[in-house]
């Protein structure tokens, strides 16, 4: 079969028909189960991706390889965490509707978008994948149509991602212009036949830049994502949070340093700018924020920043960093999202982080839980957090970045003061209001699996770790 | 190497205690199983701490008890640990102190002991992981990793403006010890690996050890603390809960002169002798400086805080006269002040757990209630004024005779300090201890009770040994400080104009 390497997709592709139109007969009363058959076709991907052999597929247009099958991994279980804990909360209580039944199928589409898109081999196939999800997400964070909030998230996040990916697409068309060719590895050769990178190329590189860092949400890209975390519904958040923010950074990843490798002095300055911009952003404008979800959408910036960190240092280890770094950036994301959902008060969702004041009396195991992934967001040891910063740093100082190094570190200081409020919050404050009672068992659950890997990826860095690091091999070989 | 890997049941004992009562601990008792969970957790470490004590040979040269496993094979980073002379007493004195913190906050800490303990037992890995690491990259972990459960401490269980104090100790100390992180991850790139013995070999060339030697003094000046980055301390020991400032000033402070010794003198002894005029001026003005600033203490903690301050600047002296003698005195001096300065806390704690207050002037006449309290407070007064037959005089006389080998005017202006610490160290116990016993509060005071006693027995008897025989800890001290000086002094002969061009302060 021609196209057994992208078998997964094809048979995602068939179960979300299947379920449009189950939801087109029945109606939102099914939106329950629909999530539950979604994370299970998902998990099945993901075992049939495992099987099916690597290589390209589709003549060029996708590639199944490492990297493709690590950012799927991650992608597919940022996905299923986050439908199953929306799940848990079709039927809402704060006044708006039960869930609609695109909405599962909607997340399905979008994470079908992110596995082509770190498949691409093509700017054709990129652009597909990248819009397949971007318009799922769309609409995804506009779903609460009764919502003036959720609607206003939407139209932003339409407005300015149309923008980026038209950038994206002027972008990908002067490279081929300048190159002769969309495909990637034609694009290699092209680029690396040109020596110096004729200006062209860089002015099509930097839009394609401009648009890639939108959508990982990298300053100076940034503005739309605190509006979008905040106004759309919390589970749609999570899912933004989490499994579009690995694809897109294995794309970034992808791009940058399989066809452009060759040009890596051009996006190398760029790409360390903008990391070292997101850094500082997500730090600064972290500090005033009330609102938990738009703490997590600057802290998201802070974060990507230095995964993009690794990227700039252009080297191996670099990409090997980001993937590592976007792993564990996951796992913390899923777990604090989770006791975001978690925090409810008479029944209704509550947002400000004062209304986390004396939670680790009411909920002591969610305190810890929580309490762990502010730490490990900080960058202390012995978490997770900080060994994703480590090999980010370890690469760009080996690159003698030496002063995005320390710009990163230093704004990683910076960004403690907000972690560690949460935690003095939890903590040292007593409570006013005390929260609902004892966690969800759902989110529960996922808060307890990514805090383990958390807690415990000091003792057993290796699966992680030797995957990030085969990706990044294969990925700079050709 | 015999079989049992010591050091690891050293280092994580205390951490699957703190899982135990995590995890178990619960129901109407469970304050009270928290408690004796803690102890006997903290006690059996103390035990094979003391066998190690027996399996340890203070003449050996080089690490002993290591232990590798395997770890980051793709950056060759591997957790190692092993001690030698230089770090073995501190170990000894981490799992000494733990046991006797949590007695000491028996009956004074009530609200959620389960946490406290646990905290306290993590905390207590941590010190001891620092000690033992002999990889940069565990070292770094466990020395950031105290930062948690410190936080915790001082921000749970803490004083009136334990907010404050906590966020200020937390973000200090982190912004110097990031800049190391930098630095550390740039000697992984140049080694090749991150073993603190391959890194003691290699030879870094000198501007890039000023850098780093840098790097790494933003992290220790901090945690030491030394003048002017030291005023988190008196926050924090103002703030922290008894147990908590013990912990601080008995094991916390000496990271970071553990860390000059470990790292700065023999990785960059170029770059040492080069900054040696700086720390020298520091370490002076921190003597004479923070002793003044203790002269004028109202609050009994925050005094003994500044003393701390001024008695780490003997360290930092001791350590960079490059001299066998200063740098034996550091360590000695670190040891005795970390048994001595933790003794004067739990004395505070004391009357401040029957008065509920820590204003000297709220107290006087103590010696008329609280006879054997009195005698207590003065064996330790005397040994933090350094009189001899206590242990803070053999730390004191070595560092002063270290830095008189090296330069007169530092060591005649160190010495000056002895004066100043006298004056408020007596003031201190004079004002608390003797007078007339004005306030009625104070005439229904009880004197130490069974609990308190046990607890500073051995401090006792342990002040009073290393003053009369200081040789139990100095052999394996001499060893090791011969060692670090070695790997240095190799160096600094080649050191040539570079020193030259500071040379005028010598």
């Amino acid at each position: 079969m021609l196209a057994m390497p992208l078998l997964p997709e094809i048979l995602l592709s068939i179960v979300g028909m299947c379920l449009l139109l189950i939801g087109a007969f029945s109606g939102n009363r099914v939106a329950k189960p629909m999530c539950y058959i979604v994370a299970f076709s998902l998990v099945g991907s993901l075992l049939v991706g495992f099987l099916s052999p690597s290589g390209a597929a589709f003549g060029g247009l996708f590639i199944a390889d490492k990297l493709a099958s690590f950012a799927k991994t991650l992608i597919v279980i940022g996905a299923v965490a986050t439908v199953i804990m929306a799940a848990g909360r079709s039927v809402s209580a704060d006044g708006v509707g039960p869930m609609r039944f695109e909405q599962p199928v909607l997340m399905l589409f979008a994470t079908i978008g992110m596995m082509l898109m770190v498949s691409a081999n093509d700017l054709i196939s990129l652009y597909i994948g990248l819009e397949l999800q971007s318009l799922s997400l769309y609409v995804l964070a506009a779903i609460r149509r009764d919502s003036l909030r959720a609607t206003e998230a939407g139209l932003k996040y339409f407005v300015l991602g149309a923008l980026s990916s038209g950038m994206l697409l002027y972008g990908a068309g002067l490279i081929y212009g300048y190159t002769g060719s969309t495909g990637f590895d034609a694009i290699q050769s092209g680029v690396a036949e040109m020596g110096q990178p004729s200006l062209g190329l860089v002015v099509g590189i930097v839009f394609l830049l401009a648009g890639l860092a939108f959508k990982v949400s990298a300053a100076p890209f940034h503005m739309w994502v605190p509006d979008v975390y905040e106004g759309a519904d919390t589970p749609i958040t999570a899912f933004f949070a989490a499994a579009p923010k690995a694809a897109a950074l294995a794309l970034f990843a992808r791009v940058m340093a399989d066809p452009l490798a060759g040009a890596d002095q051009a996006w190398g300055q760029i790409v360390a700018v903008i990391a070292g911009l997101s850094v500082v952003i997500g730090a600064l404008g972290a500090l005033a924020q009330k609102n938990i979800k738009r703490l997590l959408a600057y802290s998201s910036i802070g974060h990507v920043g230095f995964a993009l960190i690794g990227l700039a240092a252009a080297s191996e280890a670099g990409v090997r960093g980001l993937l590592i770094y976007s792993a564990l950036y996951l796992f913390m994301t899923l777990a604090a999202f989770a006791c975001v959902m978690a925090m409810r008060r008479g029944g209704r969702a509550v947002e400000t982080i004062d209304d986390l004041a004396g939670a680790s009396r009411t909920h002591p195991w969610m305190a810890f839980g929580l309490a762990a992934v502010m730490f490990s967001m900080a960058g202390i040891p012995p978490l997770a957090g900080f060994f994703g910063k480590l090999y980010v740093l370890g690469a760009a100082v080996d690159s003698g970045l030496y002063v995005l190094a320390v710009v990163g570190v230093l704004a990683s200081v910076v960004s403690c003061f907000y972690y560690i409020r949460i935690i003095k919050l939890m903590y040292f404050d007593e409570a006013t209001d005390i929260l609902d009672g004892p966690m969800p068992r759902d989110l529960g659950v996922v808060l307890a699996i990514a805090s383990f890997v958390i807690l415990f990826f000091i003792v057993l860095p290796g699966p992680i770790v030797s995957q990030a690091t085969l990706a990044a091999q294969q990925l700079l070989q050709n | 190497m015999s079989g049992a890997p010591i050091l690891s049941l050293i280092t994580f004992g205390p951490l699957v205690g703190a899982l135990l009562i995590m995890l178990f601990a619960r129901g109407e008792e469970k304050a009270k199983n928290a408690r004796w969970v803690a102890l006997w957790a903290s006690g059996f470490v103390f035990l094979i701490s003391l066998v190690a004590w027996a399996q340890f040979d203070p003449r050996a040269v080089g690490f002993q008890l290591t232990e590798k496993y395997d770890w980051f094979p793709e950056y060759n980073i591997a957790f190692q640990l092993g001690v030698d002379g230089l770090s073995f007493y501190f170990v000894l004195l981490s799992t000494f102190l733990t046991p006797i913190c949590i007695i000491a906050s028996w009956t004074s800490v009530n609200k959620r002991v389960s946490e406290y303990m646990a905290a306290f037992l993590a905390l207590e890995t941590f010190m001891i992981g620092m000690f033992c690491a002999l990889d940069l990259i565990a070292f770094y972990v466990f020395f950031e990793g105290v930062l948690i459960p410190m936080f915790l401490i001082i921000g749970v269980w803490g004083g009136a403006r334990r907010i404050y104090a906590s966020f200020k100790f937390f973000l200090y100390t982190l912004l110097g010890s990031v800049l190391m992180l930098v630095a550390i991850v740039a000697m992984i790139g140049m080694i090749g690996g991150s073993g603190i013995e391959d890194a003691q070999k290699f030879s870094f060339s000198t501007s890039v050890q000023i850098w780093l030697w840098l790097a790494f003094f933003a992290s220790f000046s901090v945690k030491m603390p030394m003048w002017p980055v030291h005023t988190w301390l008196p926050d924090a020991h103002v703030e922290a809960p008894t147990a908590g400032s013990v912990i601080l000033a008995g094991v916390l402070l000496k990271m970071g002169g553990y860390g000059f010794l470990r790292f700065s003198l023999p990785m960059f002894p170029e770059a040492s002798e080069f900054f040696t005029p700086l720390v020298y001026s520091l370490s002076i003005i921190a003597i004479v400086y923070t002793s003044l600033v203790a002269l004028a203490q109202e609050d009994m903690k925050k005094l003994i805080a500044y003393s701390s301050v001024a008695h780490m600047g003997y360290v930092t002296l001791g350590i960079f006269t490059n001299t066998p003698q200063g740098v034996e005195g550091a360590v000695f001096q670190m040891l005795s002040h970390g048994i001595v300065s933790a003794a004067l806390f739990l004395c505070v704690g004391v009357v401040y757990d029957r008065m509920h207050t820590r204003e000297i002037s709220r107290y006087g006449g103590l010696v008329h209630r609280m006879p054997r309290y009195a005698l207590v407070m003065m064996v330790f007064t005397m040994a933090s004024v350094g009189l001899p037959g206590t242990s803070g005089f053999v730390g004191e006389f070595l560092v002063l005779a270290g830095a008189f080998k090296d330069n007169t005017w530092v060591a005649a202006l160190a010495a000056t300090g002895l004066i100043l610490g006298a004056a408020y160290m007596l003031m201190l116990y004079r004002r608390v201890i003797f007078g007339r016993l004005e306030h009625e509060d104070l005439k229904l005071i009880n004197d130490l009770n069974w609990r308190e006693v046990l607890v500073f027995a051995p401090m006792i008897i342990l002040v009073l040994w290393m003053g009369i025989y200081p040789a139990t800890f100095l052999d394996g001290i001499q060893i090791a400080a011969s060692e670090t000086l070695r790997s240095s002094a190799a160096a600094a002969s080649s050191i040539g104009d570079v020193g030259a061009l500071f040379a005028w302060l010598r």
